[in-house]
């Protein structure tokens, strides 16, 4: 060590010593921040190869049905007479979204409320782990369940009676209660993204200052009031942010909701009543695949498919996260450079 | 300020009407809770049903063989669901993982500028994203220029997935390690390149490994991208192209069979794969908690020493 340091001393014209520590060349610091710029930058590459690719594999479609890709409802891969409309699933996905976003935005508020105002500190962290591990579980052992398990309980304590003190004459519980449909798939959607919301909403209700609720509690407000009049106002923007997190992530699930929704194709998957089964864009995908010949428009229509949900999907993603990074600024790198 | 006449005006508010607000206050403590309750059922309902249903069909033979004939009274094992999904996790981590940490460094080390922040935004829109549209990107990319389905398909569509989620936690842990750790190095006449890869890594080494084993469990229980890109099979891996077969690919396609067997192989598919995912979530989880708290000790004490 001491030796080194000697060999590092290097006498000057003036007499006065310069100490040369920096082992190696500076070429390497240059070329270490390269590839850590070139390891960020491989994102946008992969964006960027994203929509092209998506778009030439999806050109023949379009040059074949043009705007009536988005608007048709036709969906016929019979050779000679094939025709594509996505807009049944675009329907289908908005819908079953919608559905389970109004199931679970309240949820996830009520749980993101107890963990940051309610829960004793010695519940906190289990009930947010458990929290945290209802997200882990892979979609397709939500798919299963729902399957094979919920959709049982859907079918005969929910859709029957539901279905038996409507009748056919009101729209949203028309159709025969089979268990497989836009009820039962929301649902389970709903259960599966509770998780994200909660969990945002949380982070974003535990970075209101507490001198905020120190005041409203000062002033005489319950923990109710507290809430409404010190934290709500204060994460407005995030739990909006939040949400529309949750919403990105309920457009483009994808297994659960292809076990779970029925799967009809064409005209008669744009969802009038809840007793019906659809399709997502999401699910169709899944589905179809496999019947797609190479090369052919089918494969092409799928791929467009793919490029609609990239563009709904991006879109969703980009405004949650403007709205989020507005309330939870932890997004600074460690170092002033 | 609040002026006097508001604050007249809060207290007479507040004073209204205290037992209505109370019971008020009751009734949405009451709905919280529920909500919380109604939001652990189904993960209790989940566990136990898999637990209970999938535990009956674990045996060496349903581990190790291939599948059976479709509907035939042998229904065969998910050995080679079990093999395929080790394999492509251990290649899409080796693809990943790299990637997403030199990514992590330069967003935790240089990324404080308009470029930094641009790939901090499409890194965590690209980490909601979703999985199907990477599968259908990669087949368009990979399998349509090769002309067949492969492990290396998958295994690139699932490094895109891990991707972002190492590369999150690589910067939130690398800026944990205090800046002046940074400043001894560079005192020292070490360049940066070397202070960051010895001293800050080393310092952030418990939250790499955590985002590392986190970004895993998330990829084992992927299906939709593997749809399209390693298509599944019934045998083992015979050779580096041609499909594989996949864990959660295996659940899903057992689960559109009509037969007893196959719905019983499904529920322990489902378990297997549970075990895996929540056994990494948990045990991560547990070290990292504990560590976490030693590692700030640890920075606060050096702190003050210092």
């Amino acid at each position: 060590m001491v030796d080194s340091l000697i060999s590092g001393i290097i006498p000057l014209k003036n007499g006065m010593m310069a100490i040369k520590m920096k082992k190696g060349s500076s070429h390497m610091d240059k070329i270490f921040k390269y590839v850590a710029i070139g390891a960020g930058t491989y994102i946008i590459a992969l964006v960027v190869m994203i929509v092209v690719n998506l778009s030439t594999g999806s050109a023949q479609v379009w040059q074949q049905e043009g705007i009536g890709f988005l608007t048709g409802s036709d969906w016929n891969s019979v050779e000679g007479r094939e025709s594509y409309g996505a807009f049944p699933y675009i329907m289908g996905t908005l819908v079953n979204a919608g559905i389970a976003m109004m199931i679970s935005v309240p949820l996830s508020f009520g749980i993101a409320m107890f963990l940051s105002e309610l829960s004793p500190r010695l519940l906190r962290t289990p009930l947010a782990m458990v929290i945290e591990l209802l997200a882990a579980v892979p979609s397709v052992v939500y798919g299963l369940w729902g399957l094979l398990v919920f959709r049982t309980y859907i079918q005969d304590w929910i859709e029957t009676p539901l279905h038996n003190l409507f009748g056919d004459q009101s729209i949203i519980f028309a159709g025969t209660p089979f268990g497989l449909d836009i009820l039962t798939a929301s649902i389970v959607l709903a259960i599966m993204i509770v998780p994200t919301i909660a969990s945002i909403s949380r982070e974003i209700m535990l970075a209101v200052p507490n001198s905020q609720r120190e005041a409203a509690y000062m002033l005489g407000a319950t923990k109710w009031e507290a809430f409404r009049i010190a934290v709500l106002p204060y994460s407005k923007s995030g739990l909006i942010g939040a949400v529309i997190l949750g919403l990105g992530r309920a457009v483009g699930e994808t297994m659960a909701v292809t076990m779970l929704i029925g799967n009809t194709t064409g005209a008669a998957a744009i969802p009038t009543s809840l007793f019906q089964p659809s399709q997502t864009l999401a699910s169709i995908m899944a589905n179809e695949f496999a019947e797609a010949s190479q090369g052919g428009l089918h494969l092409a229509a799928l791929v467009g498919i793919g490029l609609i949900l990239f563009l709904i999907a991006f879109l969703i993603n980009v405004v949650a996260h403007l709205l989020v990074a507005r309330v939870v600024k932890s997004h600074e790198g460690a170092v002033l450079a | 300020m609040i002026t006097p006449e508001q604050r007249a005006e809060f207290r007479k508010h507040f004073r209204y009407n205290v037992g209505r607000r109370l019971v008020l206050d009751k009734i949405v403590k009451g709905i919280v809770f529920a909500c919380v309750m109604i939001a652990i059922i189904p993960l209790i309902a989940i566990l136990v049903n898999v637990f209970s249903n999938g535990a009956g069909a674990l045996t060496w033979e349903f581990l190790t063989t291939v599948p059976g004939a479709v509907g035939s009274d042998d229904p065969g094992g998910i050995g080679p669901a079990i093999q395929g999904t080790i394999v492509i996790i251990g290649l899409s981590s080796l693809m990943g993982v790299p990637i997403g940490v030199m990514g992590g460094i330069f967003l935790s080390e240089y990324g404080n500028n308009r470029y930094g922040r641009t790939i901090r935004f499409l890194n965590d829109v690209m980490a909601e994203f979703p999985t199907i549209v990477i599968g259908v990107f990669v087949f368009v990319l990979v399998v349509l220029t090769i002309g067949d389905f492969s492990m290396w398909a998958g295994s690139f569509a699932l490094s895109i997935v891990m991707l972002p989620i190492v590369m999150r936690t690589t910067e939130e842990s690398l800026k944990l390690v205090p800046v002046t750790y940074r400043e001894a190095g560079y005192a020292l006449g070490i360049r940066r390149w070397r202070v960051i890869m010895t001293i800050v890594l080393s310092g952030a080494k418990n939250g790499l490994i955590t985002g590392i084993l986190l970004s895993v469990a998330r990829i084992a229980g992927e299906t939709a991208p593997l749809v399209f890109t390693i298509l599944g099979s019934s045998q083992f891996i015979s050779g580096l192209s041609g499909p594989i077969d996949a864990l959660p690919l295996r659940i899903w396609r057992l689960s559109s069979l009509p037969y007893d067997s196959a719905v019983t192989q499904g529920w322990g598919g489902a378990f297997i794969l549970i075990i895996m995912v929540l056994s990494i979530n948990i045990g991560v989880r547990y070290i990292f908690l504990r560590n976490k708290e030693k590692t700030f000790i640890k920075f606060r004490k050096q702190g003050r020493m210092s």
